[in-house]
């Protein structure tokens, strides 16, 4: 029996993310996280690439491909 | 007024946000203590998916519209790489360098651990974060921790949690007469009297979340710890009465009565 291949992927906060082709971080986390998106900027949250900081001014120049790591953190109650 | 890093904050009483019985119970109680600035904690959005709800950033929401300057946490963090990554990522997420940095030794006890608490300090600092660090209540390390540039020390009263308010008054005392930052008594507080005596011990401001959160009635807690800091600070500033081993009539005894009886 062949063995199936896992569809390529991306690690998103510890989860499977099925990820064809690289995408714009932007868009990556305009669909994890729709409602924080004020004028097209999310609020509120921020990414780590592979445990480094993105700088949201970098968001959308930085592309996550297949086995990239992605941590989407946000301020919760805490502390 | 709080002055840390330039910074005024018209309340002394810095609160937690953690577990508030809801979003609702939190906001009332916030307001009811005053406070101007409150830490956050820094967590993964939740995943969307079938049943689930898309990221949740309601937290972040709830202070903006309330005005209270967020104060991220790196609780649970239990290294120094850890802290660091957790306070550029709430820098991103809050627009705040502002860090309340916590690294904490074990699970168990939730202690700060002081060798990577200091480690991490100084390099926040580096990076330009204000750096207010929670720590242990021994002095040396509130110095160790003000040399390397923090804007303030938050030392523990008690364990985080435990409600048993300040088990080394005497420290606390030493590290408030020592230091030249502003200091913030963190974790260990149960009721208002707790709040008034660190305040009484010289610090310049208190830090607490469960004592409210976790009370019968959060909102009226609030309201007293509110009173309390405001209290203690005054009594602070008023100079209190030297102890003495016995008593001392406060009436003259100049003109009594002389009966025969």
């Amino acid at each position: 029996m062949a063995e199936t291949l896992p569809a390529p992927h991306a690690l998103v906060n510890g989860e499977p993310f099925p990820l064809d082709a690289p995408v714009p971080l932007t868009d990556l986390v305009a669909r994890l996280v729709p409602g924080c998106v004020v004028d097209g900027v999310p609020q509120g949250v921020a990414v780590a690439l592979d445990d480094a900081v993105v700088p949201r001014g970098a968001w959308g120049a930085t592309t996550v491909g297949p086995g990239a790591r992605v941590e989407v953190v946000t301020a919760v109650q805490g502390g | 007024m709080l002055t840390i890093a330039g910074v005024e904050l018209g309340s002394r009483l810095v609160m937690g946000t953690g577990g508030a019985p809801s979003l609702l119970a939190l906001e009332n109680a916030l307001v009811a203590s005053g406070t101007e600035l409150t830490t956050v904690a820094m967590r993964r959005v939740a995943p969307p998916g079938p049943g689930a709800a898309a990221g949740d950033t309601s937290m972040w929401g709830l202070l903006e519209r309330l005005g209270i300057r967020a104060l991220p946490n790196t609780a649970g963090c239990f290294s120094v790489r850890e802290a660091v990554l957790t306070a550029q990522l709430a820098r991103e997420a809050c627009g705040t360098d502002w860090v309340k940095l916590e690294v904490i030794a074990d699970d168990v006890t939730l202690l700060p651990e002081p060798l990577g608490l200091v480690e991490a300090a100084e390099e926040l600092v580096r990076d330009g974060f204000t750096v207010l660090p929670y720590c242990g209540d021994d002095p040396i390390v509130a110095r160790r921790l003000e040399d390397v540039g923090c804007a303030a020390v938050m030392p523990l009263g008690a364990p985080i949690g435990s409600g048993l308010g300040i088990l080394n008054p005497r420290n606390i005392e030493a590290i408030a007469a020592a230091a030249s930052v502003p200091v913030i008594l963190d974790a260990g507080i149960g009721t208002a009297s707790d709040a008034a005596l660190a305040m009484e011990l010289g610090c310049d401001g208190v830090l607490l979340a469960t004592a409210v959160t976790r009370a019968a009635d959060p909102e009226r807690m609030a309201r007293a710890m509110r009173l309390a800091v405001e209290a203690g600070h005054a009594a602070a500033g008023a100079g209190r009465i030297p102890r003495r081993e016995r008593a001392l009539a406060s009436s003259s005894p100049e003109g009594r009565l002389d009966l025969a009886l």
